[in-house]
Order: structure tokens, then C-alpha cells, then sequence
């Protein structure tokens, strides 16, 4: 099928529910109004009210019933409408859904997964273009990932499903209808830890993810530079595997992330090649990333996001060590 | 108890009438005619928002015999005041360990055991309970292993291990946050079909909590099947019940909800019984919030000393209200309870208590744990964290 990730994703949701009954969808508007980005429209036709579920508006309510249902054998799958608002149930997410497995010794399990629209380019109100990886990354916990394809949103999303974690599914809101690719009808897994090498090259890597993959390959396109590309899809665990085997192989390295600069994702694998691969390096490791600010106002965006020439800068910086 | 709630919404109407048809229970006596005097002024009551109150049992022992739920026979009572003197002695002995060095901070359950048992006595077989962190009777009351209790507060995460047959969740700290968990699993029992109700509990503090307000509301729109104890022990640490809402009840939050709402005696066994068993038989139509009135007489946790915010007469009148003491008061003047019983009792508690903990203190924690269990698989990048320190004796160090 030629779809765009948001028929990915419904379409993941789809088969997932066919193949589980214990897997409901609640959130804001995800029933009649098909969710605000359309992503679960259709489903509650398909599945009834029963297992589409309009919640009031409360996210740490959503994220706590969930919490609930996944303690009690189901497998909910929740959605935040924006990212900017999980804030909100911020504390159940870290609380609850990151440790009850650790502090009940696997006794007591959060199978959920939690769907959010992230990264902003798109000209939404403030609020509503967040990059909090790194936030729930940190915590331990939890599983989180950011596809940058309808193929990955789907096996990624199918994967997820079938898992008893908590996993934090983040959804670039820029990739819902950017493009369509051909995917398999059929279910299908993409693994969970493992990134996608998505070009091979020589000359230097380039480590990025979600809104910014795409950036990073027209960059790389015209510029004609024989660079290693790779998506990360799964932000916690990190792939240090292939990470640290791309680092020594080109000893070149830059991460480009749209979430801001300091104490990111960029920070962490930064620091776990310096660790382990320092001196296979010929240059400093090199980080693109917005500056360290909060998401501004859609005017201001086009001065925050990380741009082809902000990226093509720092491989002519790295390429010139 | 009067209020000036809404009093024309739809969902009030509704919730008097539930409240009407539990009076009719509670009323098993009267006559017709009084029956309907009873229903028409609950409803009127229920409109201007008033907040039923229940007692059974009175600080002296006596009861009303027109109000006592039938289904408890000797036999169950006699066991009631064992479960709540167990609960005292099992407490007693977790301060004593906390401050003989030997535990962690720990959280007394001293004066509140009524909520606890009466709650725990009524629930079915199959129900299941989400706990705040002042339900130490009720896990007792359902089978849960005392070395598993002593385990969690001496510090250890294998206390959470919960055997399935109790049917009840770890302890919340983050206070309220175990509420929109319970909705949830309220839900879930309604989704499959299971027929079992959810009893959550909070505190007095806990109901100022957002995730309180959240958790009444996704209840009631859900029409889960659950019950809400509000074990209102007056104090939140420092803060007074006066402090914590202008509101004049905490059960009458319910009614923002469209939920019903009512108040016992939470220092009466029987009453909180007969109002959570009530409850818990109606949960399959919708949630009720009961707020038991109780006292917290002692400390709220072992780094506290609450002389400095509250009086000692108040603590004192609170002392003449104990809910062991009144059900030994009524079970003695129906014979069933004397010294010599009293005696026997607890000598057999504090044996079983003892060994206890001596499992409790045997256990040897093993680091590996922490890594093994924070996911269904462990990733490479946590265990070459476990096997650096593994591997150098980090575990070992200073």
C-alpha cells in the first residue's frame, strides 16, 4: 500500500486491534473527530465505542486510566493530543508507568503504549511543537521512539503492541502527510533498540532522527559527500552498537536533532562515543541541534529549526579538521 | 452537613436516588410510611446537596440494632477486632524497628484501623483494592505475607511482590496518584466482563489533588465500577482538614462528579462496613465516594513529631473515639470478647509478627534485580552498566 505516516499508523493501530481485544484507544477526540491529525480515523467504526474511547479532557487522567487498564490486562493505547500537553500527565508517566514493573520486581507490568504528535515546522500555536525525547529518555523506564517513515511508524507501532513495556511512540507532526512510501499491507515488526543505517558512507556520520532525517539527506544529496546516515528510530535504549561501529569507521561524527542543544539526545551520544571511541576520532564530535531555547512562536520557527545550511555548516567544519 | 450545591442538574437527581435506595437498606425497620417521609426528604436533601451521614456503632459500644448489617455474625465481628488489633500490633512493631535503626521511615496506621478492616471486610472474594500508603490492615485483612510489609518499609522493592490472591496494588506515595489507576482498572473489570469492583483509597490531603478531580470525573462519565474511600484522618502531615478545602465535606466532591457521595463514622467498624459492602453491591451500576471520618493518632510518618502543629486535647477527645476501643466495648457486652481472649490473641499475633520480620530481616538483596526487572529485556547499554559494576565490585564499595 502507498500511504503517508498517518495511514500508517491508523493502519498499525487497525491490525493491532484485530489481533488483541485487550487493546483500547482513548484520548481527546480520537473517536467521532478521528483524532485532531486524523490519525485514528475510521476506527471507531471499525471497533465501537467500546474500544475507541473519547476521554474528557485530562491528560494525567488519560495517562492514569491507562496506567490502570495496562496493571489490569489490557493494553491501552493512549494519545496525547500534543505532546506540549503530556506536561500534564507528566507525573503519572514518570511516576507510574516508568517503575511500577522495577519497584514491583516485574510483579505488576505497564503494557501501553503512548502516542504523541512532536517537533514543530508545521506553523502550530505555541505548545504545540515540543521535542521531549530526551526528557523521557532520561527517566529509565521507558521505551521511546520516533519514527521517521510510514514503514517504521508501522512495524515500530506493531512492535510496540505486542510489548509489555511503557513505550513513549513520538510522532514528527512535519512526516504525518510530508510523504508516501510503499509498505506492506500485512503486520510486520520494525525492532525496538535497533537504528537504521539509512546510507552507507565513508567520510563522516551523521546521527539523527525524526523531523530531521530528512534534512539531513537533501544535505547530504547536494552536497555529495560520502557521509553514513542513521536514523535512530528508538531513542531509549541507543543503538551505541552501531553508533560507536559508524564512529570508528569514518572517526567523523555529527548528530542533528530539532530538539534543543544543551543536555539532549545529542549530549548522550556524544558522550558515549567520546567514552568509548575517542581516540579513533579525526575530529571533534559535532552537535546540530535548535539553540537552547523553548519552542518559539510559528513566526519565529524558521530561525529555530535546524536549516540544510546550519547542517551543510557543520560537515564543512567537520570535513575541514 | 448542608450544602449549596447545584441543584438542578440531572446527575444529582440521580445520585439521590441511589442515595435514597441505600437508606431504604440502612432503614430495614421502619414502616411504609416512614419509608416514603425518608425517600421524599433525601431527595429534597440530595438537591440542596446534603451529605448523608452514617453510624452504627457509637464510642461506648452501642449499636443500632434497626442499622446492623445482618450478614455479620459473631464469628466475623470476632475476627474484625482481631484483623484491627493485628494491624495495631503490626504497627507498633514497624516503629519500633524504625527506630531501633532496623527499618525505613514508615508510615503508622495508629487510630485509623476501622477504615482499614471495615473496607476490607466488606469487599467479595474477587474485588480489588488500590491502596494510598495508610492501608496497612487491609492488606493484612487479605492474606498479604506480614514479611512482605516489614520488606517494603525496611527498603526493599521485593516487598511489592504482591501474591495475586490478594488482589490489591503496591502503595502509591505520590499522594492521589493511584486514583486515575484505579478508574482504569475499574474499567477493565467492566470491559472483560470479570463482575469484580475496584476500592481505591486516598486521604483527606489526597482529595485536593488533581489527579482526585480527574479520577471522580473519568468515574462517572465511565460509570466504572468502583469505590472510593476517602479515609479522612484530619491531618495531610501538618494540615488541618480546615486548611485543605473551604469545602464543608469531602464526600460531597462526589456530586461534581454526578457521582453519589456520603460520610461514616470512619472509627466504626460496622458502619464503614455496611456502607462499603452497600456500595460494592451497587458498583456494577456506578462509583460512590464514602468519606470515613477518622483520626491519625499518632505521627504522620516516623520523621514527624506532630506536637508541633497540633494540641494534646484534641488528641485526647480522638482517644475516646478508638475504633478498637468500642468494638472490644460492644463485643464484650455481647460476650464474645474479654481480658483472657484479648490476651491469647495477641500473644499468638506477636509470635506470628516476630517471625515475620525474622524473614524480613534474612532477606539479602541482590543489585542484578535492579537492572533485571525495569523492562520485559535488558538492553545492552544497561547491562554493560550491571556488568561494569559487577565485574570491578562497585556493589561492594563504601
Amino acid at each position: 500500500m502507498l500511504v503517508n505516516m498517518v495511514s500508517a499508523i491508523n493502519n498499525a493501530l487497525e491490525l493491532s486491534m484485530k489481533e488483541n481485544n485487550d487493546i483500547v484507544l482513548l484520548g481527546e477526540d480520537v473517536g467521532r473527530d478521528g483524532g485532531v491529525f486524523r490519525v485514528t480515523e475510521g476506527l471507531i467504526d471499525k471497533f465501537g465505542e467500546g474500544r475507541v474511547i473519547d476521554t474528557p479532557l485530562a491528560e494525567s487522567g488519560i495517562i492514569g486510566t491507562s496506567i490502570g487498564m495496562a496493571l489490569s490486562g489490557m493494553h491501552p493505547i493512549p494519545e496525547v493530543q500534543f505532546a506540549g500537553f503530556m506536561y500534564l500527565s507528566f507525573s503519572q508517566i514518570v511516576n507510574h508507568a516508568a517503575r511500577y514493573r522495577s519497584r514491583s520486581r516485574s510483579t505488576f507490568k505497564v503494557p501501553m503504549t503512548i502516542r504523541t504528535p512532536v517537533s514543530g515546522g508545521v506553523r502550530t500555536l505555541e505548545h504545540h511543537s515540543e521535542s521531549p525525547e530526551a526528557l523521557y529518555s532520561h527517566i529509565g523506564g521507558l521505551i521511546v521512539v520516533e519514527p521517521s517513515t510510514p514503514y517504521d511508524a508501522k512495524g515500530l507501532l506493531i512492535k510496540a503492541a505486542r510489548m509489555e513495556d511503557p513505550v513513549l511512540f513520538l510522532e514528527p507532526t512535519r512526516l504525518y502527510r510530508l510523504f508516501k512510501q510503499e509498505i506492506p499491507d500485512e503486520a510486520y515488526e520494525v525492532p525496538i533498540g535497533k537504528s537504521n543505517v539509512i546510507k552507507a558512507g565513508n567520510d563522516l556520520s551523521i546521527i539523527t532522527y525524526g523531523t530531521m532525517v530528512n534534512v539531513v539527506k537533501n544535505v547530504v544529496d547536494k552536497k555529495k559527500v560520502d557521509a553514513e546516515i542513521i536514523d535512530l528510530r528508538t531513542i531509549n535504549p541507543l543503538d551505541e552498537e552501531t553508533i560507536l561501529n559508524s564512529a570508528k569507521k569514518t572517526g567523523r561524527v555529527i548528530i542533528v536533532h530539532e530538539a534543543p542543544l544543551s543536555f539532549g539526545v545529542g549530549a548522550e551520544i556524544s558522550a558515549r562515543i567520546a567514552e568509548k571511541g575517542m581516540f579513533e576520532l579525526k575530529a571533534p564530535i559535532l552537535r546540530v541541534a535548535s539553540d537552547s531555547l523553548p519552542y518559539p512562536f510559528p513566526g519565529y520557527e524558521k530561525f529555530y529549526i535546524p536549516n540544510d545550511r546550519k547542517i551543510s555548516n557543520s560537515i564543512d567544519k567537520i570535513m575541514s579538521v | 452537613m448542608n450544602k449549596d450545591a447545584s441543584k438542578t442538574d440531572l446527575s444529582l437527581f440521580v445520585a439521590s436516588f441511589r442515595r435514597w435506595r441505600y437508606k431504604l437498606t440502612y432503614a430495614n425497620n421502619k414502616c411504609l410510611f416512614s419509608y416514603i417521609l425518608l425517600a421524599v426528604s433525601l431527595i429534597r436533601d440530595a438537591f440542596e446537596g446534603k451529605i448523608q451521614y452514617l453510624q452504627i456503632m457509637d464510642e461506648l459500644g452501642n449499636v443500632d440494632s434497626g442499622l446492623f448489617p445482618a450478614e455479620l455474625t459473631d464469628d466475623k465481628l470476632v475476627e474484625m477486632l482481631k484483623l484491627m488489633l493485628l494491624t495495631r500490633n503490626a504497627d507498633q512493631k514497624a516503629v519500633s524497628l524504625q527506630r531501633q535503626g532496623r527499618s525505613a521511615t514508615y508510615a503508622p496506621s495508629l487510630g485509623e484501623e476501622a477504615v482499614n478492616i471495615g473496607t476490607a471486610a466488606a469487599m467479595r472474594k474477587n474485588d480489588i483494592f488500590v491502596p494510598a500508603f495508610r492501608q496497612h490492615g487491609v492488606y493484612f485483612a487479605r492474606g498479604l505475607p506480614l514479611h512482605l510489609f516489614y520488606m517494603y518499609w525496611m527498603g526493599f522493592e521485593e516487598g511489592n511482590m504482591i501474591p495475586p490472591e490478594v488482589r490489591g496494588f503496591p502503595m502509591s506515595v505520590p499522594v492521589g496518584t493511584q486514583m486515575p489507576h484505579s478508574v482504569g482498572m475499574a474499567f477493565a473489570q467492566k470491559y472483560k466482563k470479570t463482575g469484580n469492583a475496584v476500592i481505591a483509597y486516598v486521604g483527606d490531603g489526597g482529595t485536593s489533588e488533581g489527579d482526585f478531580y480527574e479520577a471522580i470525573n473519568f468515574a462517572g462519565v465511565w460509570r466504572a465500577p468502583l469505590v472510593i474511600i476517602i479515609q479522612n484522618n484530619q491531618w495531610a502531615i501538618s494540615i488541618p482538614r480546615s486548611k485543605q478545602t473551604a469545602a464543608e465535606t469531602l464526600a460531597q466532591k462526589a456530586l461534581a462528579a454526578g457521582i453519589p457521595g456520603m460520610q461514616v463514622d470512619g472509627n466504626d467498624a460496622v458502619a464503614v462496613y455496611k456502607a462499603t459492602a452497600e456500595a460494592l453491591k451497587n458498583a456494577a451500576n456506578g462509583p460512590t465516594v464514602i468519606e470515613c471520618i477518622t483520626y491519625r493518632a499518632g505521627m504522620h510518618t516516623t520523621s514527624d513529631d506532630p506536637n508541633k502543629y497540633r494540641n494534646a486535647a484534641e488528641v485526647e477527645e480522638w482517644a475516646k473515639k478508638d475504633p478498637i476501643l468500642r468494638m472490644k466495648l460492644y463485643l464484650t457486652k455481647k460476650g464474645l470478647w474479654s481480658d483472657q481472649i484479648e490476651a491469647q490473641a495477641v500473644e499468638e499475633q506477636k509470635k506470628l509478627i516476630d517471625a515475620e520480620v525474622e524473614i524480613a530481616e534474612g532477606f539479602k538483596p541482590d543489585p542484578k534485580s535492579m537492572f533485571q526487572n525495569l523492562y520485559s529485556f535488558v538492553p545492552e547499554t544497561l547491562d554493560y552498566e550491571l556488568k561494569d559494576s559487577e565485574a570491578n565490585n562497585f556493589w561492594q564499595g563504601e
